[in-house]
């Protein structure tokens, strides 16, 4: 499974929802996924691929991490991932 | 002041998983006691405990569910959901500002605090799970309630040891009659039950490898349980406009502090809390049927509790029985005085007084009724329900038929 795909999973399970219905574009708000749910959401990330996800929900657009989209968070985990290697 | 009814009851304990199974097992003084089954119990030198039976998790809430509720919520809101169905209430937008949940607990979401400390101390992980801070914080259960029955008013958690349900039902029972709030859930919820609860509680050298034998010449001390009690309190005006089942009349409350030692009890300061619940009931001492003990099965509660009874009821002990129910359901901590409850509503509603079990001897220094080994059935007029917690803090209820 390539990075992207395993992130579209995680966010699947998130918001309880089948992959496919989970669009690059779409936000975490579109998805029915709450301020809770994207912390938790980090949280797995962080387990499965072993990062560090420098995340404040207080000033998320200050973190290295964009949670605005789909696509957005695909390219943060795999720019963390690269980073670690 | 608005006279104060229960009108919904709900309970999981060792003895059942609701409460008519509940009050079939102490009315046939059947224990729950037994050898503890959890990761670690060979490293404990108690090893036995009462703990829930049959009971799995996953049967009864899903994933995303657990990711917040400690086996000490799941407890809680097993038994709120009995106690709200069995009360027939409905909280509509109208009720549900003035309707409130007030718990007592005395560990909180301690399974949570023990996965996590094992994790980051043990096996060195670096994070945990995000949730493990609303999972384990002491109002977790009463929040959760809250949040499924949409209950706005007012909602705290107390946490006074061995008695925190008495407290907070105290407590609940004087909001309701003062009219702070209209319908108020109460009870206790505890999972201390665990390798760290336990081991915790060993070095103390109060508990018991074999039984809980309260009042008993051979008792060796306490025995832990796990579990939880809501109760649905309401005005005695409420539940007859709305011809709700009344299960119990809450007539009387005191709690006092002993101002002693840090877990000795004092026979002044339990008495005093015994006169005072009294007074505020406004009930003579023989009016007093049953008294529900605190009866731990230590050397040190049963000789003082049974000495501040003697002090308060003088020459009526002879009508009086008192029986220790942690005998068949263990000691639940801050959801002890809950379960009690129960028995209570027994002896008033059934006429059934909960037995001691495990009696085997004599002590001179109890030598009161105990019921022992088997329950009775009696006329119970009043019944008191004592809890007295380590640090002196001692909550007396008193309840009658309405």
């Amino acid at each position: 499974m390539t990075i992207k795909d395993k992130v579209v999973k995680i966010i699947a399970e998130q918001g309880m929802l089948n992959v496919n219905d989970i669009t690059q574009t779409a936000t975490l708000k579109d998805l029915g996924i709450d301020s809770l749910a994207i912390v938790e959401s980090i949280f797995v990330i962080e387990e499965e691929f072993n990062i560090n996800v420098p995340f404040n929900a207080n000033c998320p657009e200050e973190s290295n991490f964009d949670v605005s989209s789909v696509s957005s968070i695909i390219k943060s985990v795999e720019k963390l991932v690269a980073e670690q290697v | 002041m608005n006279r104060v009814v229960i009108t919904g009851s709900g309970t999981i304990n060792a003895l059942g998983n609701d409460v008519p199974q509940t009050l079939v097992s102490m009315r046939e003084g059947r224990c729950g006691i037994g050898p503890l089954k959890f990761r670690d119990v060979d490293r404990l030198s108690v090893k036995i405990g009462a703990q829930v039976k049959g009971y799995n998790e996953t049967d009864y809430f899903d994933h995303k569910e657990l990711t917040l509720f400690d086996r000490f919520t799941q407890f809680a809101i097993l038994a709120a959901r009995q106690a709200v169905e069995e009360s027939g209430l409905i909280f509509d937008e109208e009720l549900s500002e003035s309707s409130g949940v007030l718990l007592g607990t005395a560990a909180g979401g301690m399974n949570t605090w023990e996965d996590n400390y094992r994790a980051v101390f043990e096996s060195g992980k670096n994070r945990v799970h995000p949730f493990v801070v609303p999972k384990l914080m002491h109002n977790a259960a009463a929040c959760t309630i809250s949040m499924e029955f949409n209950l706005k008013g007012p909602s705290f958690t107390v946490s006074t040891a061995c008695a925190s349900s008495n407290h907070a039902i105290g407590l609940a029972f004087q909001m309701v009659r003062s009219g702070m709030a209209k319908i108020m859930v109460t009870g206790g919820s505890e999972s201390m039950l665990t390798f760290g609860g336990v081991k915790a509680w060993e070095g103390l050298r109060v508990m018991s490898k074999d039984a809980c034998r309260p009042f008993s010449g051979n008792r060796s001390g306490m025995v832990q349980g796990e579990g939880a009690g809501i109760f649905i309190l309401e005005t005695f005006e409420n539940a007859i406009s709305r011809g709700a089942n009344i299960l119990a009349e809450i007539v009387g409350f005191a709690m006092n502090s002993d101002a002693s030692h840090i877990v000795m009890p004092s026979k002044r300061g339990a008495a005093i809390s015994i006169s005072r619940a009294l007074k505020d009931a406004q009930i003579n001492i023989s009016d007093v049927s049953y008294i529900n003990a605190h009866g731990t099965g230590t050397r040190a509660n049963d000789t003082t509790e049974c000495a501040a009874i003697e002090s308060v009821f003088g020459g009526h002990l002879k009508n009086l029985m008192i029986s220790s129910t942690k005998s068949m359901h263990g000691h639940l901590i801050g959801a002890t005085g809950a379960v009690e409850l129960l028995a209570c509503i027994m002896a008033l509603r059934d006429g059934i007084v909960a037995p001691t079990i495990g009696y085997e001897q004599k002590d001179e220094t109890c030598a009161l009724d105990v019921v022992p080994n088997f329950a009775r059935n009696a006329k119970v007029k009043a019944v008191v329900s004592n809890a007295f917690a380590f640090g002196g803090m001692n909550a007396v209820l008193v309840l009658k038929s309405p």
